[in-house]
């Protein structure tokens, strides 16, 4: 699987960790990640240290997690992504959606 | 599946020389529920096969005649590709013989004496791969004509969608742009339109996802572009509709990166907004490339009251270059999986020939990078020269008396207030307003030059108090457009109140358009030579040039331009 996720002792922050190459390919993984027992998250951390690729299906994925986490109300941190990830992050001006880290 | 211990009849055909030996396995086969056929030799075999078009053969090696291996040969090249499984029946062992058996084209053995069980086990185990082959075969088939089927519609959808791009100016002599017939089923799009008043729109863009979805998208975002662009409406108006639209209809998750440019030949004006395109740039003629930086979110992502669509502005001489591309450019890959990238298309934009087009250099540099051109299915780019007078000529419709037909007698007043005038652009309503009248319709571009420069004069000058001659060096010129956005923000007790009024004459009509501004106004009478005084700039010499007359009241807030339309017999023409 290269989508995992761990909660926080107190079951309020959930971190999802990408493996590899973020595409369409990851698409019901990643859904499953944030749907799945995600009652009582109130924050999310999006961890890239091993996400090599990210393409705009999974901007698009990005989006729906914010849209479930809450839209415009949403706390949602993108973390440790590489050169390219973060230029496509950039070049889409996710830093206005998301924080960034 | 088919039970083993009772196996579904089938139809076998078995050849033996020897009476007794096929009698024995007749016999056993028939009480297993088969229907049976037996041949005395090869050849009879053959013919057997042919007339009968049995499920699978079971043949013995030495048969006079034609013997085994051969009749396998034939049998199995008449079969094609329907799983046949020949079986052969022998008593030899040695292994070289029994590999020439496999090598005709056998699928196994039955060792003499015969032995039922194994039999039965056998044809249940063939019988399971010759239906196995046969559902693969009518899958494939299924596939295949889906598949078929999914280019063809493909095709008709690209005819309709062809259909509702067609006004575009792609095939303008200063554009040259690489784009796959199919590329809109890859999400990409790429448009061009020219404005009324002259100038162009440009719009590159990427659409997440691929196939139906992302082509559906494209259409509306080809009629609003291409609508509301020829109706006269700014680029920003455009995106803002472009980007409620698809918020609108696009699922979350689903958007399009673009990058839109608005073109100004007369003014030698570039403007531009990216929204998660890579960037895109503009090349000097003298050598210095600015980068054209996404700076916003993509189009369908943010609600209309959170969208932005300020353009940047740029200045571009005749002979500049304008690049705009998708991210194919920057992910084509190579045989080793290594992308383009950036570093790669700089340098091939530095290393660029004159008189080349960017377009074409950064293909063939791309091309010759991936290796035999496999990857330009996914290259979307759009290159644009500048030039000093606008490249797209007029397409003249054809007038007749037919023009004479529509509001002939007329008159309106409308005026923007407040606020408004920094929210809201008057000119598209005002040109739909004129543009009622046939005979005006041909003249759509000078008409909408006219209110566009009286427009302008009066929100710029008499409002905005902006001095023109800021904009006679580049600093001055970045500073009139803040400075004009700035205080339009906050501008406030002004309005612009326009007068229309129309007649019908002899042999076509006379449209009267009055412009009155709230500000100060200015001496027209200080303004005798065009150009001299840069508060009047050259827009009131264009007035002048496309009209029957330009007059301002004493106190200089308010403009009244005459224009007259003929008809003639090929079209009408402006006296």
């Amino acid at each position: 699987m290269p989508v995992h996720t761990r909660q926080s002792d107190d079951g309020e922050t959930r971190t999802i960790a990408i493996e590899g190459r973020f595409d369409f390919s990851t698409h019901q993984a990643f859904r499953d990640a944030y749907e799945n027992d995600s009652e009582g998250v109130r924050h999310w951390v999006i961890d890239m240290s091993d996400t090599r690729y990210l393409d705009s299906s999974a901007l698009g994925m990005l989006l729906l997690l914010r849209d479930f986490a809450g839209g415009d109300n949403a706390s949602i941190c993108i973390e440790n992504c590489n050169g390219d990830v973060r230029r496509i992050l950039a070049i889409s001006n996710f830093e206005q959606l998301f924080s960034i880290r | 599946m088919t039970d083993p211990d009772n196996p579904r009849p089938l139809r076998l055909l078995i050849a033996d020389d020897s009476s007794t030996d096929r009698l024995i396995l007749q016999a056993i086969l028939r009480r297993q529920g088969h229907e049976v056929q037996a041949a005395e030799d090869g050849q009879a075999a053959l013919q057997l096969y042919h007339r009968w078009q049995p499920d699978m053969v079971l043949l013995d090696v030495m048969m006079p005649r034609m013997d085994g291996m051969e009749a396998a040969r034939q049998i199995k090249a008449l079969a094609g590709e329907t799983l046949v499984p020949v079986i052969f029946l022998t008593s030899l062992s040695d292994a070289g013989s029994l590999a020439q058996c496999l090598e005709a084209g056998g699928d196994d053995f039955l060792p003499k004496p015969y032995n039922p069980v194994i039999i039965r086990a056998k044809l249940w185990a063939f019988d399971r791969m010759r239906r196995m082959q046969e559902t693969l075969a009518r899958q494939r088939d299924l596939i295949h004509m889906r598949n078929q089927q999914l280019l063809d519609e493909q095709v008709t959808a690209r005819r309709v969608f062809d259909n509702i791009a067609h006004t575009g100016c792609l095939d303008a002599p200063n554009i040259r742009y690489h784009a796959s017939p199919m590329s809109v089923f890859n999400g990409d799009i790429l448009f061009a339109c020219p404005r009324p008043a002259g100038g162009m729109h440009l719009l590159v863009g990427d659409f997440t996802g691929h196939g139906l979805p992302a082509a559906i998208g494209a259409l509306p975002v080809a009629e609003i572009f291409y609508g509301m662009t020829s109706k006269g409406f700014s680029g920003p108006d455009v995106l803002r509709e472009l980007n409620q639209k698809l918020v609108r209809i696009l699922p979350t998750g689903m958007f399009c990166c673009a990058t839109f440019a608005e073109v100004d030949f007369r003014q030698g004006v570039v403007r531009v907004w990216n929204g998660g395109l890579p960037d895109g740039y503009l090349m000097d003629i003298d050598g210095t490339c600015h980068s054209l930086v996404s700076r916003h979110l993509p189009l369908g992502v943010l609600g209309p009251e959170r969208f932005a669509a300020p353009m940047e502005e740029y200045r571009a001489k005749p002979g500049d270059q304008l690049l705009l591309m998708t991210d194919g450019v920057l992910e084509a890959t190579d045989a080793g999986g290594q992308h383009f990238g950036e570093q790669r298309l700089l340098q091939a934009l530095a290393t660029q020939p004159a008189h080349v087009s960017p377009v074409d250099h950064v293909i063939e540099q791309v091309q010759t990078f991936a290796g035999g051109g496999r990857e330009s299915d996914d290259l979307t780019l759009l290159g644009l020269r500048m030039t000093s007078q606008d490249p797209v000529t007029k397409r003249s419709v054809p007038a007749t008396q037919s023009a004479l037909t529509g509001p002939a007698f007329w008159r309106c007043s409308y005026e923007v207030e407040g606020p408004t005038l920094g929210q809201f652009n008057p000119l598209p309503l005002l040109l739909h307003v004129c543009m009622a009248v046939a005979g005006l319709r041909q003249h759509s571009g000078e008409i909408y030059t006219l209110l566009a420069e009286l427009y302008n004069n009066a929100l710029e000058h008499g409002v905005l108090e902006l001095p023109s001659a800021w904009k006679n060096s580049p600093e001055g010129f970045a500073r009139y457009y803040a400075e004009r956005e700035r205080r339009l923000a906050v501008v406030e007790g002004h309005s612009i109140q326009f007068d229309l009024e129309h007649c019908l004459r002899d042999s076509g009509g006379r449209l009267i358009i009055r412009c009155r501004d709230s500000g100060q106004g200015f001496d027209p009478e200080a303004v005798t030579e065009p150009g001299e005084r840069a508060y009047a700039g050259r827009g009131l010499a264009l007035i002048r040039r496309l009209s029957s007359g330009l007059t301002y009241n004493k106190q200089g807030n308010q403009a009244e331009v005459v224009y007259d339309w003929e008809l003639t017999e090929h079209g009408s023409g402006q006296t």
